[in-house]
């Protein structure tokens, strides 16, 4: 039950709900828990309710070093 | 993120784990925690691949429609059942559980009275408003995860005044159950995969314990192949350097101090209490019930369900022992023969985190996926 998806808000109302994209399809979530996320933000949601706001910085350097274990295993 | 699946970087994961896994010079045996994670081993097919590797994975208690005890599914099924006029409000996998009372399923409600599923608690509060003449009670099941959405709920109806909501609570905390499951000894476990979305909430801290007091290394793991076998790596590191600590291997989702917000919402509504879970018995101040100020919403008190006795398991369910991490689903004699996901005896073999069910569908040679 702690299955959650992150998904990208794209619309975001005053009272905290807005919806989010996910995988090509937009599902409606509340967003007071994370009160400093804005559209375009990527969150984690579950329940109906987004628990996180997730890190582009951190996301990038976990792709970056998948590509480098990538490269090294291919040669 | 397909680039966390992608085969090579795997493959050298997996190599660098065997490496680490000879190199201890016994066969490393790590729990991970949460039931999604179970669910994402067995899926990817990571299971065979780590064990060939050299690591064996156990199941632990994070399948929170598993841990709570019958007693509270009963206490649902009776309120449906024996209040006219009530819409009980849960997620899917709580209406199978069977009990010596049968399911929510196959409980016949009163009149006028209705079993309804959700997927948020909102959904509920929404029948509420919607009709307020009608009693509304919202069987909610959860970890650290869920708890802040139905404490926002529970805060929500006590701002708009609702007299027609209350909600039936199952809320359970991760990082005492770890310590009960240390305590007991009997899982011997040498290090833990922590769960990811509670994480999101609790942060990396509360885990810390288990570094200090029990020299056990452990990483928090996202849910794609990759993420998983990051973790299993860093546990691994840990041991053959005997350094153990909590690795955050999830940093893109879980910052050190968790979410600050959703714990303070926690907080405000819910206090803990020693709670019984399946399997594992009363853990101090493991799960929470509701503050005074909210006990208007305790659905328990409000009609007047016996929610303090934790019922009995079907006669030969090993759900428990599961859940311990003493027993694999395999060494249940009921497993795959009388309890099977079409004839559940357990919540193991209902929840979509249940390593019974999971172990079904995946986990058994021969046995095609269905």
């Amino acid at each position: 039950m702690c299955l959650a998806v992150p998904a990208k808000i794209t619309r975001l109302d005053e009272t905290g709900h807005g919806t989010a994209a996910y995988m090509g399809s937009e599902v409606s979530a509340n967003f007071s828990l994370v009160p400093l996320a804005k559209r375009g933000d990527w969150v984690i949601i579950h329940a109906g309710f987004a628990i996180a706001v997730m890190d582009e910085e951190e996301a990038r350097e976990t792709l970056r070093l998948f590509k480098e274990m990538a490269d090294a295993s291919d040669r | 993120m397909k680039e966390l699946r992608n085969p090579a970087a795997l493959r050298r994961l997996l190599g660098d784990i065997g490496e680490k896994a000879r190199s201890l010079g016994r066969r490393p045996r790590l729990m991970e925690v949460c039931g999604t994670h179970t669910m994402a081993l067995f899926k990817s097919g990571l299971t065979p691949l780590l064990a060939e590797a050299g690591v064996e994975m156990v199941s632990g208690p994070g399948c929170p429609v598993c841990i709570t005890p019958n007693g509270i599914h009963e206490a649902a099924i009776a309120a449906v059942t024996e209040k006219e006029g009530l819409t009980l409000a849960t997620f899917g996998d709580m209406t199978r559980v069977p009990t010596r009372a049968g399911s929510l399923q196959t409980a016949v409600p009163a009149r006028n009275s209705r079993l309804r599923i959700v997927y948020s608690p909102e959904e509920a509060l929404d029948e509420a408003r919607r009709d307020p003449g009608r009693e509304v009670v919202f069987f909610g099941a959860g970890f650290e995860t869920t708890i802040p959405s139905i404490a926002f709920t529970a805060k929500r109806a006590a701002a708009e005044g609702l007299r027609n909501f209350s909600i039936l609570p199952a809320l359970w905390l991760v990082p005492p159950a770890l310590r009960a499951v240390l305590e007991a000894g009997e899982a011997a476990v040498d290090g833990f995969i922590y769960p990811g979305h509670v994480s999101a909430v609790i942060g990396v801290a509360p885990y810390e314990f288990v570094a200090r007091d029990h020299g056990l290394p452990g990483a928090i793991a996202g849910f794609e192949p990759g993420d998983i076998l990051l973790a299993v790596r860093s546990v691994l590191e840990q041991a053959v350097e005997g350094k153990p600590r909590v690795a955050n291997e999830y940093s893109r989702a879980i910052a050190y101090g968790g979410n600050p917000v959703a714990r303070a919402l926690m907080d405000e509504v819910f206090e803990p209490f020693d709670a019984v879970w399946r399997g594992l018995g009363k853990i101090p101040e493991s799960g929470l019930r509701f503050r005074k100020a909210y006990a208007a919403f305790d659905a328990g008190a409000r009609l007047g369900l016996g929610t303090a006795d934790p019922g009995r398991d079907l006669p030969g369910c090993r759900c428990g022992e599961v859940l311990r991490g003493v027993v694999r689903p395999e060494g249940c004699r009921l497993f795959g023969k009388k309890c099977r996901p079409d004839s559940p005896l357990g919540p193991c073999m209902v929840s979509f985190e249940g390593a019974c069910l999971i172990h079904f569908k995946y986990g058994s040679p021969g046995r095609s996926a269905s």
